[in-house]
C-alpha cells in the first residue's frame, strides 16, 4: 500500500536555513528514516542526515519530528494520519552543521569530564565478583545508546546556552549514577555530581525520561537517588561533623 | 584546490569499532601518539549491533570448557579452513580480553557465584558467551570508548592536553593509503562535517574498518559496511584471503520491508527459540549434515531435554552453525513452506514465560514491538537469511596482524581474514576483535619502534592524486545518481553471488560487475562538499564494487560447497579444496585470484581431534601423514 506523504524538512547550515516542502512516496511498514532516505535517493541527494544501524541501537538518527525529539528509525509512519504534514528538524539544543545534522561535540566534552571507572587495586582481572542484583541497577543506565535526545530536550540547556558550561545533562547524570552504583567502583561520585556536573540545576521535570528511546528511568532511578545521596553526604549535620572529625569521604 | 588538513602520528587506526579501539589502547599504552579514525560518531561503530555475546572459554558455567574445546569448535565451525594459528591464539587469549573489559568498567551478567555468566550459542559445545542481556556489543563498544576516554583523562592530567597522545577523528573517512616505495606512509581522506580533505602522515597504520555487508541487498550491516578496509588494503598492494566466504545470518527480520535484514540474535535460539515452517514442522531436524550427526539431537524430545540437562542430551539442530541454518531456511522458503512475508517462523513464546523473555531478550522484544508491532512473548517472529559478516579479509600474519605485502600496514577484526575459515561461529566475532585488535596494535608498535629514524615520507604528487580522485564525483557534470548505482549493484550480488551460487550465474555476475566501472566513473553529486551524503556514497561505491568483484571471482574458482560458500553445481565439501586458500590481489586494475596452500596445523593441535573426525575433512594422504606423525 503506497501513498504520498507531505514532509517539511529543515534545510540549511550554521548561517541560514528554512523548512522545505516535499511530497514523497511512503510504503506500508516504513519509518520516518526510510522516507528521508527516499528523499535522498530520488529528490535531493545531498540531504545531510546521520544514521547507522536503523534498528534503534546506535542512537545516530536523532532529530525532532513534529517538534518532538525522536529517533527517526523508531518512528513508524503509521503513527501519523495520511493528511498530516510531518515536519523534521535538527536537534535544537546543539548547533546545526547542515540540514538534519548537528554538532553534538558538547556531549563528548562532558564525557571527558566524568572520571572513568576505577576498580579496586587489590583485584586482578578475572577476580571480580559481583551479584546479578547489584549489577542490574547500573546495567539499566548502560543501556544508554547516546542518542542525546535527553540532552536535547532538557530545558536547563535547550534554550540556555549559558548553562552548558556548568551542566553535564541527563546523559551524564546516568553515567555518574551508573558509576556510583557500580559494586566495585572506588571513587566518590556524589560530591562531584553536585559540585562539578551541575546535578543541582536539574529540577526533575522528567522530560528526559519521557524522550528516552531505551525507556531508561533517568529521573526516578538515577537523578533522584543521586540527589538524595548528595543530600546525605553534603547536608546532614551529623555527617558534616563526622567528616570534619574523621576526614571521612562519601557514604 | 580545497585546503588539506595535515596531521602527523606514530600510529593511525582506521576504524573505531572493537578491534580499532583495542588496537589504539595498545599503541597508546606503549606511549605512541595514536589517531583513531571513525567513519561515524565515536561510539556508533557496527560493533554496537552485536547481541549474543563474547565467546571465551572461561569455564564459569561448565568447568569442562577450556581453550582446546573452544579451538575445536572454531575449527569445526569454519570447516577446517581456518588459519589454525589464529584460531589457537583466539581460543587461548579470549578469556584475558574479557576479564580486562571488567577492569575498564564493563558489567556482564553474573552467575550465582558472582562470576561472569556464559550462555549457549550455535556451534559452541559448552555455555561460553559472556553477555549483557542481548546488548553485548553495546557494552563492548561503550567500555572500549570509556577506556579511550580514561587514557585521555590521564594525558590531560599529565600533559594538560587530553589529546596529547590519543585523538579521535569522528566522521572522517579514509579513501586511500599512501605509500613511500613499498611501505605505508599515510592515510588520506575527508571530514564529513566540513568536506575538507585530510592527510595523516604515519608509518604504522592499522585497518580495522569492519565488513562489506552493503555490497548485498539484504544485510544486517549499516551504511558504513562498504568494505573500505578490504578495498584500501587491496588498492595499497596487499592481499585478501577467503573472500568467497560470506556469512548469511539465518535470522534477519523479513517484515516490515524497511527493517528487512536487521538481525534477530542467535540467543533467541540459544535460549530456546524453535524454527518452524508454514506447516508447523520443526524442519531443522531434516537438515542435520553428516559431519554433525553425532553432535545434535535426533528428536524434538531430546532437543527439548537438552536445555535442562545438557550433559545427557544432545543440543537441538536450531543451534547448528549459521551456514547450515541459513541454507535450511532458504530451502524451506523455496519449497513453498515459508511464512507470509517470505521467511520462516522463529518462536520463543512456546518455551519461555513472557517475563523471562523480556529479561533475557530485552532488545529483541523492544525491536519487534516497536518496529514490526509483533509481541514475541506471545507471537512468532518471521525471519530469513541476511548478509551479516564476511569471513574473508586482509591476509595477515596471525601473531602481529601485519598485512601481506605492505610493511607498516596492519589489520584486525572483520577487515582481516583467516580466523574464521569458511564460517564464523556466533560470539567469536567480539572476541576476535579484542584478541587481534590488541595484537595488531602491538604489531604496529613493534614496527614503529623498529624504524628508528627511517620514517617513510608522503610526497606532494601522491597527495594531488589522492585528492583529485576524491573530488572527482563533485566536479563531474551531468552524470548518474550514486543511489541508483548502489541499488543496481546490490541487485546483481543478490541475484548472482548470493547464498546459493552456480557457475553460469557467477560468470554472468563478473560481466555485469565490469559494467559498473564506467558508471562509477560518471557519477555526479550535486551540492557542496560539506556533509554531502551522495558524495560519500559515490566514494564508498568504488570499495563495494571492488569487494564484490573479489567475492565473485573467488566464488567462481572454488568448486565445492563449504561454510559460507554454497555451489549448486558442486554441492559437496571436497578434501582437496580444504588444502587451498584463495587469495586476491589487484594487478593493473584487475582483480586476480590465485590458489595458495593453507598453512598446515601443528601435530599437537591435530591431536586434539579424533582421527574419525579429521577423516571427514582431510584427504587420505593427509591422514596417513598425521597418523605417522602421531606414532613417531
Amino acid at each position: 500500500m503506497t501513498r504520498t506523504a507531505k514532509f517539511r524538512v529543515w534545510r540549511g547550515d550554521a548561517n541560514d536555513g528554512a523548512l522545505k516542502d516535499y511530497n514523497i512516496e511512503v510504503n506500508e511498514g516504513e519509518v520516518v528514516l526510510d522516507v528521508i532516505h527516499r528523499l535522498q535517493a530520488t529528490q535531493t541527494p545531498d540531504l545531510a542526515v546521520r544514521w547507522n544501524c536503523k534498528a534503534g541501537k546506535c542512537g545516530s538518527c536523532s532529530a525532532e519530528i513534529n517538534g518532538r525529539p525522536r529517533l527517526m528509525c523508531m518512528t513508524r509512519m503509521n503513527t501519523f494520519t495520511d493528511e498530516e504534514t510531518i515536519t523534521v528538524t535538527p536537534l535544537r539544543a546543539f548547533p546545526v552543521i547542515r540540514d538534519l545534522v548537528t554538532d553534538v561535540s558538547f556531549n563528548y566534552k562532558k564525557a571527558l569530564e566524568v572520571p572513568a571507572f576505577s576498580g579496586p587495586a587489590n583485584l586482578k582481572p578475572g577476580e571480580y565478583r559481583m551479584e546479578q542484583i547489584d549489577v542490574e541497577r547500573s546495567q539499566e543506565f548502560r543501556k544508554c545508546i547516546e542518542c542525546f535526545l535527553c540532552q536535547d530536550t532538557c530545558h536547563v540547556i535547550r534554550d540556555h546556552e549559558e548553562n552548558k558550561e556548568a551542566f553535564a545533562g541527563p546523559r551524564f547524570f546516568i553515567r555518574l549514577a551508573e558509576l556510583d552504583m557500580h559494586p566495585l567502583d572506588t571513587l566518590d561520585r556524589k560530591r562531584a555530581a553536585q559540585e562539578k556536573h551541575g546535578l543541582g540545576m536539574c529540577n526533575i521535570t522528567k522530560c528526559c525520561t519521557e524522550v528516552c528511546p531505551e525507556h531508561i528511568r533517568i529521573t526516578d532511578n538515577a537523578i533522584i537517588p543521586m540527589k538524595e545521596r548528595v543530600v546525605d553526604v553534603k547536608y546532614d549535620p551529623a555527617r558534616w561533623l563526622g567528616s570534619k572529625i574523621r576526614r571521612r569521604e562519601g557514604l | 584546490m580545497t585546503a588539506i588538513e595535515r596531521h602527523s602520528f606514530d600510529v593511525v587506526v582506521i576504524g573505531a569499532g572493537g578491534a580499532g579501539l583495542r588496537a589504539a589502547v595498545e599503541a597508546r599504552a606503549a606511549g605512541l601518539r595514536t589517531a583513531i579514525i571513525c567513519k561515524s560518531l565515536f561510539g556508533k561503530a557496527h560493533t554496537v549491533m552485536a547481541e549474543g555475546g563474547i565467546a571465551a572459554a572461561m569455564g564459569n558455567v561448565n568447568s569442562k570448557d577450556n581453550w582446546q574445546v573452544h579451538f575445536r569448535d572454531t575449527m569445526r565451525g569454519g570447516k577446517f579452513l581456518n588459519n589454525f594459528r589464529m584460531a589457537e591464539l583466539h581460543a587461548k587469549e579470549a578469556p584475558d580480553r574479557v576479564w580486562e573489559l571488567e577492569t575498564w568498567g564493563a558489567l556482564f551478567d553474573r552467575t550465582k557465584e558472582g562470576k561472569i555468566s556464559q550462555r549457549n550459542f550455535g556451534g559452541h559445545e559448552y555455555p561460553r558467551l559472556a553477555h549483557v542481556g542481548d546488548r553485548t556489543g553495546l557494552e563492548l563498544i561503550r567500555t572500549m570508548q570509556q577506556a579511550i576516554v580514561s587514557l585521555q583523562q590521564k594525558d590531560a592530567a599529565e600533559f594538560g592536553d587530553a589529546e596529547a597522545r590519543i585523538k579521535v577523528f569522528a566522521e572522517t573517512t579514509i579513501t586511500e593509503i599512501i605509500k613511500d616505495g613499498d611501505r605505508a606512509a599515510g592515510a588520506f581522506g575527508y571530514v564529513r562535517e566540513t568536506g575538507n580533505l585530510i592527510l595523516f602522515e604515519a608509518p604504522a597504520i592499522v585497518i580495522a574498518a569492519g565488513g562489506i555487508g552493503k555490497s548485498f541487498k539484504v544485510t544486517s550491516n549499516s551504511w558504513e559496511g562498504t568494505g573500505d578496509g578490504h578495498a584500501l588494503a587491496l588498492k595499497a598492494g596487499s592481499k585478501l584471503v577467503d573472500m568467497e566466504f560470506v556469512q548469511f545470518h539465518p535470522t534477519g527480520m523479513v517484515w516490515p520491508p524497511s527493517v528487512r535484514g536487521i538481525l534477530v540474535t542467535e540467543s533467541v535460539r540459544g535460549d530456546g527459540g524453535v524454527l518452524r515452517n508454514s506447516e508447523g514442522r520443526r524442519f531443522m531436524f531434516d537438515y542435520i549434515p553428516e559431519v554433525f550427526k553425532e553432535k545434535y539431537a535426533q528428536s524434538e524430545e531430546e532437543g527439548d531435554r537438552w536445555y535442562a540437562d545438557p550433559d545427557n542430551n544432545r543440543r537441538p539442530p536450531e543451534l547448528l552453525p549459521r551456514d547450515e541454518v541459513a541454507r535450511a531456511i532458504n530451502s524451506e522458503v523455496k519449497a513453498g513452506r515459508g511464512s507470509p512475508h517470505g521467511g520462516v517462523f522463529l518462536d520463543v513464546s512456546t518455551r519461555l514465560a513472557p517475563d523471562v523473555i523480556k529479561k533475557k531478550l530485552p532488545s529483541m522484544w523492544h525491536q519487534f514491538k516497536e518496529l514490526a508491532d509483533v509481541d514475541i512473548t506471545t507471537q512468532a517472529m518471521e525471519v530469513g537469511p541476511t548478509c551479516h559478516y564476511v569471513m574473508g579479509g586482509i591476509l595477515v600474519d596471525p601473531d602481529t596482524g601485519a598485512a601481506a605485502g605492505v610493511p607498516g600496514l596492519f589489520a584486525a577484526g572483520e577487515s582481516a581474514g583467516g580466523m574464521h575459515g569458511s564460517n564464523r561461529l556466533g560470539g567469536n566475532s567480539l572476541s576476535d576483535l579484542l584478541v587481534f585488535g590488541r595484537r595488531a596494535g602491538a604489531g604496529a608498535v613493534a614496527y614503529f619502534q623498529s624504524l628508528g629514524g627511517n620514517v617513510p615520507k608522503v610526497t606532494d604528487a601522491s597527495i594531488t592524486t589522492a585528492s583529485d580522485h576524491a573530488l572527482a564525483p563533485l566536479r563531474n557534470p551531468g552524470g548518474e545518481n550514486p543511489y541508483t548505482i548502489q541499488a543496481d549493484l546490490q541487485q546483481v550480488t543478490n541475484d548472482l553471488v548470493g547464498i546459493i551460487r552456480t557457475k553460469s550465474e557467477l560468470e554472468e555476475s563478473l560481466g555485469k560487475l565490469k559494467g559498473f566501472r564506467a558508471r562509477l566513473a560518471n557519477i555526479t553529486c550535486p551540492g557542496g562538499s560539506a556533509f554531502n551524503s551522495g558524495w560519500h556514497l559515490a566514494l564508498d561505491l568504488e570499495n563495494m564494487l571492488l569487494v564484490s568483484d573479489c567475492i565473485a571471482h573467488a566464488a567462481l574458482i572454488r568448486e565445492e560447497s563449504r561454510g559460507g560458500h554454497t555451489r549448486e553445481d558442486f554441492p559437496k565439501m571436497s578434501a582437496e579444496w580444504r588444502k587451498v586458500n584463495l587469495v586476491a590481489h589487484v594487478e593493473n586494475g584487475e582483480v586476480v585470484v590465485e590458489k595458495q596452500a593453507l598453512p598446515e596445523m601443528r601435530e599437537e593441535l591435530l591431536n586434539l581431534f579424533d582421527v574419525e573426525e579429521l577423516a571427514k575433512y582431510m584427504t587420505s594422504e593427509e591422514l596417513t601423514r598425521h597418523s605417522k606423525g602421531a606414532n613417531a
